[in-house]
């Protein structure tokens, strides 16, 4: 029973190859151009907004090949990209600013194979076209910021504790404090300590004439301005991005201060940049309950009053003077509010902020106060053939709510619907505080005409590498040559297959990681091929030679495979983008090949010469 | 057997030619590294990278010249490709280092040229970002080293090792010369690329060391010199057929895979010749002259195998 597979062993063989298969077939139906609509600040989606969606377009003669309604989204597929353009238009025109209109390549996934959670491999930006931004976010303003605000904070603190000072100046990273009596300043450290928990307050070293008090951040309030200066960013960065109407945005935090912005599909990139460069802050106003809204909706805006509109709908009258702005703001998170159990929002303002408020609340207790949302971008429009770059300003009501009691800096803003309009009303007031700046350290755009040139010269090049080493094979191997290239046909669909299972990125290096798997995986089978030559010419019989062959080379496939899986790994490690969509493929690659190279062949080999006479090989 | 211990070719006689070939190539290389060092990308440079396409061909000089009046000192303009395709890179500076860099080139070039161009690839590095890169890539060799060392000292013996990494070192040292000779451009795919030299050409080594280990094993009467050129021997088809299929598709990649691909495909192609001869000539010549000898690596398997022996 010489080169024999037990018949399980043969059935799990055809079983993973079934298996590999199914995954890998997604990605031979390719995309259809689509238009996907998602919504924003709690709009609904639903059939009936779908079919106002099917209505318009019907009305301009368009109709979608595919319809795709969910909870999270509307898919509309359409049978070229002209009516997909078209169609865009159209419902960006007749939707609100509530919903996000966004082109998108869905994959053509045939409904059995998505039911399996069968996915075509996903293509970096290189590959499909787009921005990859990283953006850095300057910690030094962030702490600066933070230091300036809490200086502010402690001069009110000793003025209102009749604490009297001489000077409160910032130098580097310190605050330093000067008392006329050390009598005053010892009182001082102990009042200041209990109030601001998060510093740290210690005689200077330095001796003066008068004493000296160095106020700094503990190592762990640091830590938290800088987390909270990248979560800022990454929040305004994120709420900025969905009116980029991007499909499939990426935001991450990279490192301690980074930010990875990717938009896919996004072509016009200095708007891309325009926009996420934008500034916002916010300003409370009173609501001016005297004159009615919709009166000044019709023309008759009293004076002293500005009408804006709501970002849930409608309009509000608001007074022009402004309590605080967004740079008072030192935080704001969402809760629960323990007496009534509805979600709230905390603010949290700096000093002379929250004397202002102070003052406003004591006299305005039962009226309404508003939030508005502020944001600045430069645009640039193209007017009569010459560039224009001109400012605007979009200004939202985001939260109105009425003034219970007496406040100053800190405050609850209670009585919102869910936690998650808590969340976001905290998101957007931090989003409009002062932002620490952020800047863009790297960018890589690729044009959509260089991707699909990348993919054609990509599938081009791994197709004639496969072709001439199958070829290659086949001439110098003779049957054992085509059992090596079905074994790397099948090696080429696995590679396939996990690519997508693991919906791992596909960049360009990383097709050509799959080319050069392609050139090395053959090396197994070359190691055995020569090992049973080897065996027949010292005169074995063709059975024992297969056997000896096979089993003589493992080890030294094994130890070659494994080093260069070692090399693999540490370039996924240690390098960026690029690196890692090479590393990825290679090291599956070199994983999947020993596989079919070994075991794979093995079974054919054993299919055709195994448990019967041999006289000669054909190697 | 007895064909075993035919020696077809003398590889071992010739390693005196071979050593005055590594050590020319060496010196060429690490003089130009010294000297001239490499075309680094703005991977590692930083600076703004920016590929058009036009719909005809593309004079440089006037693209040049209305580059340089419209303030971008010392920008690079070639060909990439084709006529119709051009590469602007431009070096970072402190006035003009910003993102926004990228659509202010694009939006001259289509208000002052003659045609339009179409946006093909902009990059942008921020410069430390550029030394970053630099220094993981620098780290990732580093530890690809070490990790292969001590993975080769474990499986075979320190003598192998120190072999295989002496054969590493000039492959990449070699090039890297290469690159810095032509003045090629260094990025971060060739970066990729060296790594994936060091794999392949370990991979190489590894085979090769492989057959010797197990012919000082099998074969008593023969001097260490003769066991590792007979494994040469043995080895010798297979390093050719792999070094070929592996070469058929780099030579794909390098007429096909598109410009960006290109320099890869090169930085590959020229460390898989390279480091078919170093396993042949670097690796195992070392690891006898470090002094080799059977009772290396007989000791313990060969207790082993006459244990298994006894009935």
């Amino acid at each position: 029973m010489m080169n024999h597979f037990p018949v399980w062993k043969n059935l799990l063989i055809a079983l993973t190859l079934v298996v590999a298969v199914i995954y890998a077939l997604p990605n031979l139906y390719g995309d259809d151009p689509s238009v996907q609509i998602s919504p924003l600040r709690g709009a609904v989606i639903n059939s009936s907004l779908l079919a106002d969606v099917r209505e318009d377009l019907k009305a301009k003669g368009i109709s979608a090949v595919k319809e795709e309604l969910s909870d999270k989204q509307i898919l509309l597929r359409f049978k070229d990209t002209n009516d997909q353009l078209k169609s865009a238009d159209i419902i960006k025109d007749n939707l609100s600013n509530n919903y996000v209109v966004a082109l998108n390549l869905a994959p053509a996934t045939p409904q059995w194979l998505r039911s399996l959670n069968a996915e075509p491999m996903y293509l970096g930006l290189d590959l499909r076209g787009g921005v990859h931004f990283l953006l850095e976010v300057d910690m030094e303003a962030a702490e600066k910021q933070s230091i300036n605000r809490n200086a502010s904070d402690i001069r009110q603190f000793l003025r209102e504790n009749k604490l009297r000072y001489l000077s409160v100046v910032i130098s580097h990273n310190t605050i330093n404090i000067k008392f006329r009596s050390q009598d005053i300043h010892d009182k001082a450290v102990e009042e200041l300590t209990r109030q601001f928990r998060t510093w740290e307050f210690n005689p200077s070293d330095e001796s003066a004439s008068t004493p000296v008090l160095v106020a700094s951040m503990s190592a762990k309030e640091l830590k938290e301005v800088r987390k909270y200066a990248l979560q800022q960013n990454i929040i305004t960065l994120k709420n900025r991005v969905n009116e980029l109407g991007v499909a499939e945005p990426v935001i991450q935090q990279q490192g301690d201060n980074r930010i990875v912005v990717e938009l896919p599909g996004i072509q016009d990139t200095a708007r891309a940049k325009e926009i996420l460069g934008a500034t916002a802050t916010l300003e409370y106003h009173l609501v001016d309950v005297k004159h009615s809204a919709s009166a000044a909706q019709a023309g008759r805006v009293p004076l002293g009053s500005k009408l804006y509109n709501r970002r849930d709908g409608g309009v509000a009258l608001l007074k022009k003077q402004i309590i605080v702005t967004g740079n008072e703001i030192i935080g704001a998170s969402s809760g629960i509010d323990s007496d009534a159990g509805s979600a709230m929002v905390s603010v949290t303002l700096d000093g002379p902020g929250g004397k202002k408020m102070s003052n406003i609340t004591r006299n305005n207790i039962g009226k309404p106060m508003a939030v508005v949302f502020i944001e600045h971008r430069t645009e640039t429009k193209i007017v009569n053939g010459e560039k224009v770059r001109y400012k605007t300003v979009v200004e939202e009501v985001i939260n109105v709510a009425t003034i219970r009691g007496h406040f100053s800096n800190r405050f609850q803003t209670t009585g919102l619907d869910n936690s998650g309009e808590a969340r976001d009303l905290a998101l957007l007031l931090r989003a409009g505080a002062l932002a620490a700046p952020i800047d863009i350290v790297e960018e890589r755009t690729v044009g959509p005409s260089l991707g699909q040139d990348n993919i054609d010269k990509g599938f081009n090049s791994v197709l004639i590498g496969f072709a001439l080493v199958l070829v290659f094979m086949a001439v110098y191997y003779k049957t054992f040559g085509l059992f090596a290239d079905i074994a790397l046909a099948t090696n080429l669909v696995f590679i396939i297959a996990i690519l997508s299972l693991l919906q791992a990125t596909l960049t360009l290096p990383g097709i050509a990681g799959i080319v050069l798997t392609v050139g090395m995986a053959v090396d197994a089978n070359v190691l055995i091929f020569e090992r049973i030559k080897e065996e027949l010419k010292n005169g074995n019989s063709p059975q024992a030679s297969i056997h000896a062959g096979y089993e003589k080379a493992f080890s030294t496939i094994a130890d070659a495979n494994i080093t260069t899986l070692i090399a693999a790994i540490i370039l996924f490690g240690f390098g960026t983008g690029p690196i890692k969509g090479f590393a990825i493929t290679l090291s599956i690659g070199i994983l999947t090949s020993m596989f079919t190279a070994i075991i794979g062949t093995r079974a054919l080999v054993n299919l055709t010469y195994g448990n019967r006479q041999v006289d000669k090989l054909k190697i | 057997m007895n064909d075993q211990n035919t020696i077809k070719i003398d590889f071992l006689s010739k390693r005196r030619i071979a050593l005055v070939v590594s050590a020319i190539l060496l010196i060429i290389s690490i003089g130009s590294l010294a000297t001239q060092g490499l075309k680094k990308g703005i991977d590692f440079t930083g600076g703004t990278l920016v590929e058009l396409s036009f719909v005809e061909a593309v004079e440089l000089d006037t693209l040049r010249s209305l580059l340089t009046t419209a303030g971008f000192e010392g920008a690079v303009v070639q060909h990439f490709g084709s006529s119709k395709e051009v590469l602007i890179r431009l070096l970072p500076s402190k006035a003009l280092n910003t993102a926004a860099l990228s659509n202010k080139v694009l939006d001259l070039v289509n208000s002052k040229y003659g045609q339009p161009g179409e946006l093909r690839r902009a990059e942008f590095v921020g410069p430390q970002v550029g030394e970053e890169l630099t220094e993981d890539g620098g780290l990732a060799l580093l530890y690809a080293l070490i990790c292969i060392l001590i993975y080769v000292t474990f499986r075979f013996e320190y003598r192998f090792a120190l072999g295989s990494v002496a054969a590493l070192g000039h492959d990449v040292i070699i090039t890297l010369g290469f690159f810095s000779v032509f003045q090629f451009e260094f990025d971060l795919t060739v970066l990729a690329a060296i790594l994936a030299v060091i794999g392949y050409s370990l991979n190489d080594t590894i085979v090769v060391f492989d057959r010797v280990r197990e012919n000082f094993r099998k074969l008593r009467n023969f001097t260490p010199t003769e066991v590792v050129n007979i494994s040469l021997n043995q080895t010798l088809t297979r390093t050719i057929m792999t070094s070929l299929t592996t070469l058929l598709v780099l030579l794909a990649l390098f007429f096909l895979g598109g410009e960006i691909i290109h320099d890869f495909a090169l930085a590959l192609i020229v460390g898989v010749v390279v480091g078919t001869y170093s396993s042949v000539y670097v690796a195992s010549p070392i690891t006898l002259a470090l002094g080799i000898s059977k009772a290396d690596l007989v000791i313990v398997k060969v207790d082993q195998d006459e244990l298994d022996k006894i009935p």
